[in-house]
């Protein structure tokens, strides 16, 4: 059932050849085979799920249209606020905290007939590459339970190649998203800035922060993009525009398209992973595609730049948990004490040093140093992706360096874990849309993803080759 | 060690944090927190003199709200997600050591 497309399964349960709550009951008894195992979950919510199936099928039953996901089973990231229901951020510091309020896209897909699932794992408050940083314990990769799903949106990613939802959202800082989804064999999309709205997302980075889908399919991907985003009051930073169908993007092909190689590209990638590359310029090239070189010099410095900006906005964000409005507290004799005190036993090890090097990179003496000198380097690489599209429609690169690494590989070095992220983060401080669409396997036999970059709003032709690699692979 | 960050530094920075930190911690972050300042060696060699910095990744100007009451939260629903509260605010420990 978990590999029938989104758009088939709304069609069965919308005629009735079958029920919302069968569809259900298929993901449900898929959880309760591999979960314990596999760890995608932070909270299951099989009751309030049972119950909205249910619903759905009594709309049906009455001849009412519930929408484009009728009965289309979902998986959210658990810092997605849902009003009533725990969202933790995978932090002590938020355990058994009940927001007041739904995200946004929380309300939009339950308009259009989507039964949420549960609440995946992720790093936390969504800092890291592995989900080893969670304070409820790491997710396994399904498709070898030694290795990670990659991060910081593992559960969500777990969640959909092991069959436990047709599809789930993510949120995508640094590669947040498409790490993850190469990893575990699914599509990944982070959307440009702006692209689905941010309300109810718990803030890591504001100026980096962007939801997207994962899925078993380019067309899945393209269904839920088209129900999540659009302009939304509630976020100042939402685009103030309607996006055009990428479902009916995908209908075309890739003919008389140009695919840019980026020539200057930094190093690093694994033999494997470089091979399915070559593969997927050479299957775009088949398809009628032009392969074209270009330059994006500031692309290198995309690591270090994101490492002072992130860091940067996160010290400012986690600042509201202070013990006083949400979550836990550490009782202590004054405020200051409290603060100090709560936070110390509320965040972890990643947390705490993207906190500190961020109020450093801020602090008076260090600002222009620092975080000045950051968003200047994040203006190059946006202005020379700018003139990269100039002679190429999308540019292809490696999702990320490696396949799914093993537990503690990487755990004790910071920095080793951040370079997972070197080919993702660039378009994140650019603004850009990027996806990861999975091509073939390389070492252990592991997913591969390659990674579609594309220029603000081009949605359409990225999701078009996208499209067109995952027609490769079938074939 | 670093020079490009000190334990002094550190334990100044974890103050402005709000962040309580054990000796051992510090000893810690200030050579990973220095690890990683040492990569920003790259940036320093470009010239940046007329970049202009970018702060947000997709233009758009400000706009104001009109100034009308609207629905909002629940304050019971917001207060009984609070560590504590009293009379309908948040009740927090004394500031500043006053009783």
């Amino acid at each position: 059932m978990s590999r029938s497309t989104a758009s088939d399964i709304a069609a069965a349960v919308r005629s009735g050849a079958t029920t919302a709550a069968a569809v259900l009951e298929g993901h449900l008894a898929a959880i309760a085979l591999r979960e314990p195992e596999i760890h995608a979950f932070n909270l299951v919510l099989a009751d309030a799920a049972r119950e909205h199936a249910a619903a759905i099928d009594a709309q049906v039953a009455a001849g009412d249209d519930p929408g484009p996901l009728t009965g289309v089973t979902i998986a959210l990231k658990d810092n997605m606020c849902t009003r009533g229901v725990d969202t933790t951020c995978s932090s002590k510091i938020l355990e058994g905290w009940k927001p007041p309020y739904n995200a946004t896209v929380v309300d939009t897909l339950r308009a259009a007939g989507a039964v949420i699932v549960g609440k995946t794992n992720l790093d936390e408050f969504a800092m890291g590459s592995s989900t080893e940083n969670s304070a409820f314990g790491p997710t396994k990769n399904p498709h070898d339970t030694s290795r990670v799903p990659g991060g910081s949106s593992g559960g969500s990613a777990a969640a959909v190649a092991a069959g436990f939802s047709q599809v789930a959202l993510g949120s995508d800082t640094g590669g947040s998203i498409r790490q993850p989804a190469a990893h575990c064999g699914v599509v990944g999309v982070k959307p440009t800035y702006g692209y689905v709205s941010r309300y109810g997302l718990v803030a890591f980075a504001s100026s980096l922060d962007q939801i997207g889908p994962f899925t078993n399919s380019v067309h899945d991907a393209a269904l839920l993009l088209n129900v999540i985003g659009g302009h939304d009051p509630l976020d100042s930073t939402s685009i103030p525009q309607q996006h055009p169908s990428l479902v009916d993007a995908i209908q075309q092909g890739v003919e008389g398209l140009r695919v840019g190689r980026i020539t200057d590209l930094p190093e690093g990638a694994d033999p494997d992973v470089q091979e399915r590359l070559e593969a997927a310029f050479e299957a775009l090239r088949e398809q009628g595609a032009t392969i074209v070189d270009v330059t994006v010099p500031a692309f290198t410095f995309g690591l270090t730049a994101y490492y002072l900006i992130a860091p940067a906005e996160a010290s400012s964000n986690l600042a509201r948990y202070d013990g006083v409005r949400y979550g836990m507290r550490v009782d202590a004799p004054d405020t200051n004490a409290m603060y100090g005190a709560t936070r110390a036993a509320g965040f972890g090890e990643e947390v705490k040093r993207r906190i500190m090097l961020g109020t450093y990179a801020l602090s008076a003496g260090y600002y222009d140093a620092y975080y000045g000198k950051a968003l200047k380097v994040r203006r190059l690489i946006h202005d020379d992706f700018e003139r990269a599209y100039q002679t190429a429609d999308v540019l292809l690169t490696p999702t990320s360096p490696t396949v799914a690494f093993k537990f503690g590989e990487k755990s004790d070095n910071p920095f080793a874990m951040y370079l997972c992220d070197t080919y993702t983060i660039p378009s994140n401080l650019a603004g850009h849309p990027g996806m990861s669409v999975p091509f073939g396997t390389g070492a252990h036999g592991m997913p591969v993803g390659v990674q579609v970059l594309a220029g603000t709003l081009q949605e359409p032709v990225m999701f078009r080759v996208g499209a067109a690699l995952e027609r490769a692979v079938a074939k | 060690m670093s020079a490009r960050i000190s334990a002094t530094d550190v334990a100044k920075v974890a103050r402005l944090a709000r962040l309580d930190v054990t000796p051992a911690e510090i000893e810690l972050m200030t050579l990973q927190l220095g690890g990683m300042l040492e990569h920003f060696a790259d940036v320093d060699l470009l010239d940046l003199a007329d970049v202009t910095p970018m702060t947000q990744p997709y233009p758009l100007t400000n706009v104001f709200r009109a100034d009308e009451v609207r629905p909002c939260l629940d304050r019971d629903e917001v207060l009984a997600a609070a560590p504590a509260a009293e009379d309908g605010c948040f009740r927090v420990p004394p500031i500043g050591g006053e009783g």
